[in-house]
């Protein structure tokens, strides 16, 4: 089932044309990788999709971004659409405050005040991310103190607690360790049982574990998008083999 | 070569001199203050020189007692707070991330501005604006608590929006961007993940204007009314420390003039403990990433 879709879609940062006429239609429950070497406009795309890119200032949007049919440039209410769609950033941003209350930051936002019900959630999104027996006993504990893998795995459980139908997650293994990055890889598997995924990522052997689908970007244009086996193996566009082979980027 | 390593030394020297200097400042200022007000506090007693209700310099046998000027110096600037720190953190809230670009042009020079008015103009503004307000709206002769805590309240706005402004900036653009892509308002956004993440500098700059109300004595004598009381109520007058020492050093001499020195010393003590509690505010700061 479809997600996501994106029609004719071109992005200008005030004269700078950063996306050209994008179509790029994503599934449900399958993560989608976006590749492609840096400044491609692979992570403008992916902050286009909860509307992040609202803050940057001169940032023009055209063509059609819909979630489950319905257009996010349109009368959705951004709030609702970011809760709709969380995001996981490439460096992890826990709040300065406790562990807790760092996932109880969503719920709170949208509501949710009975102390019991925060209580499940926070245990429930902890446990989500595969973070839960690691953490338990340091609830109360700031959550600045946890080591860059522990703090990127409590913003995804801090993403899940809203219960996103989408996560965002822009190149979110790039600052950390191999068994951190592994921890996540695992994770992300699990998760898109019950989420769509949809990834940046600048480490190809990434997209090649996890994707089901991949589309690679070059200077602001899709070149490719396909199911991520036949990206890899075998790739339509020259560019695409060229990027992949490791000729460029 | 070796003319320059000794331009180097002479440099050295030179930067040497300036450090000293205000070092050297401070150090004479404090012993000039304790060698003149110890021996007073001494032959007045301390206790009855800090905790005495009764000052009566000039009467036989003189009393010292500048207790409620400490109370007074103390409500005037809890005053000064109430009025000074929400308006002054909002103001910095506001120019940090809530204000157009135009428009902070203008208002940011205005709040620098506030800071560079003579404090004896702060006190006519008092005396011709807002005295008689309150003299014909609260009643009293209108020289009062209220009167000397909002203008003071004003006098401490520079600071605290411009040291809680830049302890705003200071924080990191990513946790404002974490609460937004959970689906909070721009406003909850600020209020609950920046405000709270700048907290120690905005106290920082809290302190600072805690001291400057303290220490603050022009815009104070022309407006508090100076009678040596514990005031009753806000439109009541009083008379800080400050206000103390430089209404009655012109003609005071012996004992009396010492008596106003020892009151400079107990003020000293109150700012020592406020720029302690400033450092360690910054240590814990820092110590917190």
């Amino acid at each position: 089932m479809e997600k996501f879709a994106i029609d004719n879609m071109n992005l200008y940062y005030g004269k700078f044309h950063a996306l050209k006429n994008v179509n790029l239609h994503m599934e449900q429950n399958k993560i989608t990788a976006f590749i492609g070497p840096s400044g491609c406009g692979k992570s403008t795309l992916l902050k286009s999709l909860n509307r992040m890119n609202d803050l940057v200032e001169g940032c023009k949007i055209t063509g059609e971004i819909k979630l489950d049919g319905e257009d996010i440039y349109g009368n959705m209410d951004v709030n609702i659409l970011r809760k709709r769609v969380g995001m996981v950033f490439q460096k992890a941003n826990p709040f300065p405050m406790s562990v807790y209350d760092n996932i109880a930051f969503g719920p709170r936002t949208h509501g949710i005040k009975n102390k019991k019900e925060l209580d499940r959630i926070v245990e429930e999104s902890l446990r989500d991310a595969a973070i839960w027996d690691e953490l338990k006993d340091r609830l109360k504990k700031s959550a600045l103190g946890l080591s860059g893998g522990q703090q990127q795995r409590l913003c995804i459980a801090r993403a899940l607690a809203i219960k996103p139908e989408v996560l965002l997650m822009d190149e979110a293994t790039s600052a950390l360790d191999p068994i951190s990055t592994g921890k996540i890889e695992e994770l992300c598997l699990k998760l898109k049982d019950n989420y769509t995924i949809i990834m940046v990522t600048h480490n190809m052997q990434q997209a090649l574990r996890i994707s089901d689908n991949t589309a690679f970007f070059l200077l602001g244009e899709m070149v490719e998008y396909n199911s991520t086996d036949a990206i890899f193996s075998a790739p339509q566009d020259k560019r695409t083999e060229e990027y992949i082979t490791g000729r460029f980027g | 070569m070796r003319l320059s390593r000794f331009r180097e030394r002479a440099m050295q020297g030179v930067f040497f001199l300036t450090a000293i200097t205000s070092i050297a400042a401070v150090v004479i200022i404090c012993i000039f203050l304790f060698c003149n007000g110890v021996p007073a506090m001494a032959e007045i007693g301390f206790f009855d020189f800090v905790g005495g209700q009764k000052w009566a310099p000039t009467n036989v046998p003189a009393s010292y007692g500048i207790f409620n000027m400490i109370i007074a110096s103390i409500y005037v600037t809890a005053g000064a707070i109430v009025i000074g720190v929400p308006i002054g953190i909002l103001t910095a809230v506001f120019l940090a991330r809530f204000c157009p670009a135009p428009l902070y042009k203008i208002l940011k020079p205005a709040t620098e501005l506030l800071a560079g008015i003579p404090s004896i103009v702060y006190g006519f503004f008092g005396l011709m604006v807002i005295v008689p307000f309150i003299r014909e709206n609260f009643g009293g002769n209108g020289s009062s608590w209220l009167a000397a805590s909002i203008v003071l309240g004003i006098m401490i706005l520079p600071t605290i929006i411009g040291v809680s402004e830049s302890a705003i900036r200071a924080v990191p653009e990513s946790y404002y961007e974490g609460a937004l892509a959970l689906g909070a308002t721009k406003e909850r956004s600020v209020f609950k993940t920046i405000l709270p993440a700048s907290k120690s500098g905005v106290l920082a700059g809290v302190v600072l204007g805690i001291g400057r109300a303290l220490g603050e004595t022009m815009a104070v004598v022309l407006i508090a009314g100076n009678q040596v009381q514990i005031p009753n109520a806000l439109t009541d007058g009083l008379r800080t420390l400050t206000a103390n020492i430089v209404l009655e050093m012109g003609y005071s001499t012996g004992l009396h003039r010492q008596a106003l020195i020892a009151t400079g010393v107990v003020l000293f003590v109150f700012i020592l403990l406020i720029t302690l509690s400033m450092q360690a505010i910054k240590s814990r700061s820092e110590k917190n990433g």
